[in-house]
């Protein structure tokens, strides 16, 4: 494979017209910004889905103006109706989970500063890289399009578990066309994950300058490395999870549906199959893919910490040990997903000690960032506020997670907004603080100007989620207004600030960049400046 | 490369866990005898494989001749194996064993279908190259293609071979 | 903004300190022998995260104001790390989580590896979309089988069972509500008919999955007579939320006699 790379390095030339440029394009930063994009919008949508599912909840008989043309049946006259609450429920997980957070900070943000970090000029297989982002973007406008039928989206939940999915349209609204359309997303969604994860880590093993060892890499070329791991070996069980359901969907088999079942006093034709191996593939993905959402996050938090304290990072090594870590261990933990669902209590037992192993390297990550903020000399960047915000939430939503990791304890708490909350606090607001981390730190490379730091804004969006508008308001704002950031305007280490904002389509001018430290030289005594950037061929003598 | 395989040995790894479980669970698994053009279509796979090695040993040696020659007969004999899959499905179909009949049927239908699949992506590759083996010059880009073509060929192979233990042992 | 965020974080954590010291939200009643000791282990696990969460928040709001760069030229430390302050709370770490996996390891033990004694009352739980229907044995003791082709939702033969042909079905109860005697161990068989169904009753702790083509014992000693609600806590369809019945606790004669009065209904 090493030399199948061979076609990236020697494309010196830009496309010319806007569809090479824009749509089509084999540039790994437009592919980085076509996928920032498509989870923005997914977020859009989650967001106000979340809203409905809010409104319906407090106020059962409210008039949205406007959905009952969206779906006259699921909500006749913008009333919604209980079982659209569990469509529209569906589809906000799905969009978050997927389309959100598989997709931003690993696909948006990885694409366009995997290659830049580690002094590449593109990714591995620009051709595969486009193919990925199209894939995907086909994914999301399949599930998209399961507002437009009849009966709405599938009413499953994420985690659709069978028979609720297997059995067809007699199990309910949604589980028709809604839920074969479901399936066919997701399995499209994990071709393009696939594709995506071969590409990362062809890159980040293959396409690292002259001098970047992997122990010198930015962390988040770490975080990307090992979520593109986990990617590729989870995304495959998931894929073959789907078609299994397809297959008793629409193919008659009986993969996931046990016999005699009496649907709407409708004698159901299967036989034999069993609605726990569709949760054992379903999980085996499932708790990985948490990781993946989480992972990038860490990352970006790691590299932002260090950079606006500046000071090294604490404990280089084993924050890089603790991402493998947890990326090994959380195939092993699934089960913790399936207390109660009828599997063996003995595995119950051997899962929940594999979960609270996985505290302990969450606990590393957690001290060492701390030890990084200790004795630092702190910048407020708005990128280093919610990378503080990411750490304080990490904790919280975690430490709920060990509650969840006892099965006596889940006994009682599975599947009550006690878990809502605890993949809530890790997720819906860490894991998202770790992109608008990200968002505020790249930012003025990604497009020319800085993002204007408004306090205002960036309280409030630790308070409430609609001010998230003031947050797209700000981001398009800045986008068209904005002024030309300088090459360097956080005194960074790491390559990609070496290089104008936005970088030249080719990157590093067709030169290749030499590498001589680690990504997290700060405040080195006796330095000239307080930090020294990583190809820079000054000697460090202090250590 | 190697990466990609282990996407597709863990899709495969999957399927496996689902038949054991499936069977396990179940009352319902009746076996389904294989058709027994299966073992025609192995050694004629197995022999791709071989003429597939020839191919790419004459390249290395500089015989673009004998070159093309092997990738024809890998491909002829690809398509052959294809093709008698297909008929082993046809023979199941005629004593009345479809793809829902009974779970061991689903899982032979789909772990064949899957397998088939893949060899598909396969032949595309052998089909690339036979197109521009007129045109090959022993640079390292097509080298390299050849190279990932065998490599990937070769695994189809023994994914074949394992698959073929799993149906006849569990099936 | 140092102190805006020290202070920001700091109020997030005396806030939910205070909720939970002050019992704003608290578990509801527990009426089983088993439930105490799960209460005993959430408490704990309540009081060790409850310290680190204290510990890691004020020390991040301490750290960002103690460190926030005030201008005065002072540079930062220049570290990369202190390898046995990592391995003490990492071993730290391992040993309270590794500590409360075994604690709680005995309780799960206690409900689930060991079975029902057997002078438990059993009765079978289905579950369907979007109804619970309870089968006592009857005198007998015996439980008949079902019959798929049988099953009529209209006629009230929800669980199939045969009354003419199968003489274990004879004198079988069905019920629409759940009564218990109390002080008694009760075995439950949960069966689900068409999609999977959740079995919960907060009050007695108990929570397990009611998957189609299982079936899933679970046992229990009620200790208070009462009624409480059983709720469907698994994703089952349109009627999901809706799906509930009643455990009634009752002294063993007034369950006599209410046994009595439901086989009259039969
Ligand atoms: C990333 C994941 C994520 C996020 C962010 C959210 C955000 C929110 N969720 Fe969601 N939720 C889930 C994942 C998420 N949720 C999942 C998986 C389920 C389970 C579904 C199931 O059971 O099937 C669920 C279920 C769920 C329920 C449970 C319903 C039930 O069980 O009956 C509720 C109820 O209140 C809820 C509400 C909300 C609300 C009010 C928000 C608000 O926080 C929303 C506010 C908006 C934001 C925080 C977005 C801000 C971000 C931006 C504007 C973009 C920035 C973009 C870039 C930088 C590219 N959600
Ligand atoms: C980003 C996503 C994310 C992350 C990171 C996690 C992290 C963890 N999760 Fe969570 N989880 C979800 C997303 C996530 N989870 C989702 C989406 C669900 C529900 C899915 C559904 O049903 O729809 C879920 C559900 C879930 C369950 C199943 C609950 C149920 O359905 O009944 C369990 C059970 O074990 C669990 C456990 C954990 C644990 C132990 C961690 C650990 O990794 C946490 C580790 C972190 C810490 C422990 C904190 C930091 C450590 C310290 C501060 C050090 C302490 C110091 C000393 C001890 C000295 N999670
Ligand atoms: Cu039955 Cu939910
Ligand atoms: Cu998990």
């Amino acid at each position: 494979m090493a030399e199948l790379h061979a076609e990236a390095v020697h494309r010196h030339e830009a496309p010319k017209g806007f569809i090479w440029k824009y749509v089509f394009s084999l540039d790994h930063k437009v592919i980085g910004k076509q996928y920032y994009f498509l989870a923005l919008l997914a977020v859009v949508v989650g967001m106000v889905l979340s809203w409905l599912i809010r409104v319906r909840m407090v106020w059962p008989s409210a008039r949205i103006p406007g959905l009952d043309k969206l779906s006259p049946v699921g909500a006749p006259g913008g009333v919604m109706t209980p079982e659209y609450y569990l469509s529209l429920l569906t589809l906000h997980g799905t969009l978050m989970i997927f389309f959100v957070l598989t997709t931003a900070p690993q696909s948006g943000f990885g694409n366009y500063f995997l290659p830049l970090q580690i002094g590449a000029e593109d990714m591995a297989f620009p051709r595969l890289n486009m193919l990925s982002f199209w894939t995907t973007f086909v994914g999301l406008a399949v599930l998209l399009s399961t507002f437009f039928v009849t009966d709405g989206p599938p009413i499953s939940g994420w985690t659709a578990y069978p028979p609720l999915s297997a059995v067809g349209s007699a199990a309910g609204p949604g589980e028709g066309l809604g839920q074969d359309l479901w399936v066919i997303s997701i399995a499209i969604f994990c071709i393009g994950a696939l594709l995506g994860a071969l590409n990362f880590i062809a890159t980040t093993l293959d396409l690292r300058t002259r001098g970047m060892k992997l122990m010198r890499m930015p962390l988040t070329c770490w975080a990307w490395f090992v979520t593109a791991v986990l990617g590729l070996l989870s995304f495959a069980v998931l894929f073959g999870a789907c078609v299994l359901l397809l297959l008793d969907r629409v193919g008659g088999t009986s993969f996931f549906t046990p016999g005699g079942l009496i649907v709407s006093d409708k004698i159901i034709p299967h036989t034999g199959g069993s609605p726990l191996l569709w949760q054992h593939l379903f999980w085996f993905f499932g708790h990985p893919e948490v990781y993946i959402a989480i992972l990038p996050g860490m990352g970006i938090t790691s590299h932002i910490l260090s950079c606006f304290s500046r000071k090294p990072i604490f404990g280089y090594k084993v924050m890089a040990a603790s991402l493998m870590t947890i990326g090994f261990l959380s195939f092993t933990v699934w089960g913790h997903h399936m207390f109660v669902s009828g599997m063996s209590p003995y595995s119950g037992f051997t899962f929940s000690i594999f979960t609270m192993a996985i505290g302990v390297p969450s606990a590393i990550k957690t001290f060492n960032w701390l030890g990084t903020l200790w004795g630092g000399k702190l910048r407020f960047t708005s990128a280093m506020l919610f990378s503080i915000g990411f750490v304080s939430l990490f904790v919280t939503g975690g430490l709920s997670g060990i509650f969840l990791a006892q099965p006596a304890v889940d006994s009682y708490l599975h599947a009550t907004y006690f878990v809502v909350g605890h993949f809530h606090m890790v997720m819906g607001v860490a894991a998202i603080f770790g992109m608008f981390a990200g968002t505020y730190f790249w930012f003025p490379k990604i497009l020319k100007p800085l993002i204007p730091v408004h306090e205002f804004m960036t309280i409030s969006a630790l308070i409430t989620g609609a001010a998230q508008f003031i947050f797209l308001f700000n981001l398009f704002w800045s986008m068209f207004k904005g002024e030309k950031a300088s090459t360097n305007p956080w005194e960074a280490t790491s390559l990609e600030w070496t290089v104008p904002s936005p970088p030249p389509f080719d990157n590093f001018g067709g030169k290749h960049p030499v590498v001589y430290h680690g990504a997290y030289e700060y405040g080195v005594p006796g330095a000239e400046k307080d930090y020294i950037m990583q190809d820079s061929p000054v000697k460090i003598t202090a250590s | 490369m190697l990466m990609g395989l282990a996407a597709i040995v863990m899709l495969f790894a999957a399927f496996t866990s689902a038949m054991v479980v499936r069977r396990g669970v179940s009352s319902d698994w009746v076996s389904t005898p294989l058709p027994r053009i299966l073992y025609l279509n192995t050694l004629i796979l197995l022999a791709s494989s071989l003429t597939l090695e020839l191919s790419r040993r004459s390249l290395r040696a500089g015989r673009g001749d004998r070159f093309s020659g092997g990738l024809y007969a890998t491909l002829g004999l690809g398509l052959a194996f294809v093709a008698g899959q297909l008929t082993a499905w046809r023979e199941l179909a005629t004593r009345g064993v479809y793809l829902a009949s009974n779970p061991s049927s689903s899982f032979f239908y789909l772990l064949t279908a899957t397998h088939g699949v893949h060899l598909l992506g396969g032949m595309a590759a052998l089909f690339y190259l036979v197109f521009s083996a007129g045109r090959i010059v022993l640079e390292p880009k097509t080298l390299a293609v050849v190279e990932v073509t065998a490599i990937y060929w070769h695994f189809m192979d023994g994914l074949w071979i394992y698959l073929l233990l799993l149906l006849m042992t569990r099936l | 903004m140092a102190l805006a965020i020290a202070v920001v974080v700091a109020l997030i954590t005396v806030i939910s300190v205070a909720i939970v010291v002050l019992k704003v939200w608290w578990m509801p009643l527990d009426i089983s022998t088993h439930g105490p000791a799960i209460d005993h282990q959430m408490n704990l696990t309540l009081i060790f995260t409850g310290i680190i969460f204290i510990l890691a928040q004020l020390g991040l709001a301490w750290f960002v104001w103690k460190y926030r760069d005030r201008g005065d030229g002072r540079k930062a430390i220049y570290s990369h790390g202190h390898g046995m302050l990592e391995a003490t709370w990492t071993a730290m770490a391992a040993v309270l989580f590794i500590g409360l996996n075994l604690m709680g390891y005995r309780m799960w033990a206690e409900m689930y590896f060991r079975g029902a004694p057997p002078d438990a009352l059993r009765v079978q739980v289905l579950g369907q979309q979007f109804a619970w229907y309870f089968r006592y044995p009857g005198p007998d003791g015996q439980f008949g089988p079902t019959h798929v082709e049988k099953v009529n939702d209209a006629s009230g033969n929800f669980y199939g069972i045969d009354r003419e042909r199968d003489p274990g079905s004879k004198d079988d109860i069905v019920t629409a509500t759940l009564a218990v005697p109390v002080n008694r161990p009760v075995e439950l068989v949960l069966l689900a008919k068409d999609v999977t169904h959740d079995f919960y009753v907060r009050e007695l702790r108990i929570q397990q999955d009611m998957v189609p083509g299982m079936q899933i014992p679970v046992h229990f000693t009620a200790t208070k007579t009462g009624r409480f609600e059983i709720a469907c806590n698994q994703l089952c369809g349109l009627g999901h939320y809706k799906m509930r019945a009643f455990l009634e606790v009752m002294s063993e004669e007034d369950f006599q006699k209410w046994l009595q009065n439901m086989a009259a209904q039969q």
